[in-house]
């Protein structure tokens, strides 16, 4: 319970305040592990809104805590500019109403098709930081 | 186990004059729809939470999932 130095959750903080989108989840956008976290990826995917995402399976300690930081028990968990969005349920409510896009400061999806491949590999660059 | 009656339960007690739909009859799955006077003014994710809080400490444990909607409910008068 000591408030001592935790480098793993200063990771996460610094993280999700350099990165304007930051989605934690369970496996990469392009192999989810888990059906919310693979939901909340194909929204961002489909308003091409570019993200940054944190698997958080390789470690337990990563959700561990990511959660205890963001006092929010579950995985996906969205963040936007500094602040916790919401996980699957809340992503997909303002995906479509149309509020995600205007908070990404994107086009609402014109179809919800999930747009293919674009800009792969880049998001995953934050994995290697947290491990 | 928890059923979705009790759940329902609760978070009507922990809310006042909220009203909730809660379905989910595995004892560990639940979804709920909750309408609350309390959520006027609040962005979803302290919606949420103030539902979450309500099962704090069970949610992913004797809780597996609680998929959760929440509504601003009118106040009554």
């Amino acid at each position: 319970m000591s408030e001592e130095t935790n480098p793993l959750r200063d990771a996460i903080s610094e993280a999700i305040a350099e990165n304007p989108v930051i989605l934690f989840m369970k496996g990469t956008p392009e192999q989810p592990m888990c059906g919310f976290s693979a939901r909340t990826a194909a929204a961002l995917q489909s308003l091409d809104a570019p993200f940054a995402a944190v698997d958080i399976l390789p470690d337990p300690r990563i959700r561990q805590e990511l959660s205890a930081l963001s006092q929010w028990p579950t995985i996906p968990q969205l963040f936007v500019r500094g602040e916790l969005v919401g996980g699957a349920d809340i992503v997909a409510e303002m995906y479509e109403s149309g509020e995600l896009a205007e908070l990404l400061g994107v086009e609402p999806a014109a179809q919800p098709e999930p747009a293919a491949e674009a800009g792969g590999s880049a998001p995953l660059s934050i994995e290697n930081r947290l491990s | 186990m928890a059923t979705s009656e009790e759940l329902k339960q609760r978070i009507e007690a922990a809310l006042p004059g909220a009203s909730a739909q809660v379905s989910g009859d595995d004892g560990q799955h639940f979804a709920a729809v909750v309408a609350a006077p309390q959520f006027e003014g609040l962005s979803r994710i302290a919606q949420h939470r103030l539902v979450m809080d309500v099962f704090a400490g069970e949610l992913g444990g004797s809780i597996h999932a609680l998929s959760l909607q929440t509504k601003v409910a009118a106040a009554a008068k």
